[in-house]
């Protein structure tokens, strides 16, 4: 078995409001950043798993994105794989 | 009411679930039972409440991990024998999550948590969920919710239009749902979503009554 690290972002569709963004936004204006055009809030996701080889880690990942991590009808989702 | 019983489902977080039973029993005189999320036999309850709360302390996604309990899982059968489930609050969540009812709840546009009465449209008919005898369009209920903002596509928002899905609309919309909505029902119309609390409008000397029609309609078999 081979492990793996994945970092899974989970982030709001372009079309969804993000009002914790758009509260953020304000708040690093007011800290006197310029030049901010956009900025919007998504999560991380760690996880550690075994698997034989990436085809089936993959596979494992995006049944958990699509089922548990993200939910598609608000969120978008993307990761990366680190073989250990 | 016979021996009908009505199920108010307990998850770890839930906190309107007492409300639920005491707006049942002690307003309407209907049986109720508390079922923990961990079982999944439904054989002895003939209609089911997801009460509000933080199940899971809204962990992840509000309704995200509830999704996932035996009891969830039990309530697909459930409902395709057209028996009644209604999620108020974190129950529409849960159901929203689960793919019970299509779109998401997600974080109030202002980002408040709103705590307040608000004016509704009675939209649809359909599961006659607010059924007053014809006397009111408009009723009053409590709402009390950081991430209530229904958002869904607009091929959905077309479905839920064309066929008479929106049981409910704010007046004046306080969260930035799409449409106004703020609660709606699946086709068959007997599994109902909301954010507004009925439990808590079912006495008038604790703010009204309109949540009443609401409650009794979870007998009509």
């Amino acid at each position: 078995m081979d492990q793996f690290a994945v970092k899974v972002f989970v982030r709001l569709r372009p079309s969804v409001l993000d009002p914790a963004g758009e509260a953020t936004k304000s708040a690093s204006i007011k800290l006197g950043a310029e030049g901010i055009k956009s900025l919007r809030i998504g999560k991380m996701i760690e996880v550690k798993i075994e698997g034989n080889g990436e085809n089936d880690v993959r596979e494992k990942i995006d049944l958990l994105c699509d089922r548990l991590f993200a939910n598609t009808v608000i969120e978008d989702y993307e990761y990366s794989l680190e073989k250990l | 009411m016979d021996n009908f019983t009505v199920g108010v489902v307990v998850f770890p977080g839930s906190n309107c679930d007492r409300d639920v039973s005491w707006a049942l029993e002690g307003c309407l005189d209907i049986r109720t039972k508390y079922l923990w999320h961990e079982s999944s036999d439904l054989s002895d309850v003939d209609a089911i409440v997801l009460p509000g709360g933080f199940s899971y302390g809204d962990y992840l996604r509000c309704g995200a991990i509830a999704r996932f309990s035996p009891l969830i899982n039990a309530l697909d059968e459930f409902v395709k024998s057209g028996k009644r489930v209604l999620g108020i609050c974190n129950g529409f969540q849960i159901l929203t999550e689960s793919g019970f009812l299509p779109g998401a709840l997600t974080a109030n546009k202002n980002l408040n948590f709103i705590c307040d009465d608000v004016e509704l449209d009675i939209v649809s008919s359909k599961g006659s969920w607010f059924n007053n005898g014809g006397e009111k369009q408009t009723i009053n209920l409590p709402i009390a919710h950081g991430e209530g903002r229904y958002h869904c596509d607009s091929d959905t928002l077309k479905k839920l239009v064309d066929n008479e899905l929106i049981a409910l609309r704010y007046k004046n919309n306080p969260n930035g749902s799409s449409f106004d909505i703020a609660g709606i029902t699946n086709e068959k119309g007997n599994v109902l979503g909301l954010m507004p609390h009925p439990e808590r409008a079912c006495d008038e000397t604790i703010g009204g009554t309109d949540g009443l029609f609401t409650l009794k309609s979870l007998i009509i078999k």
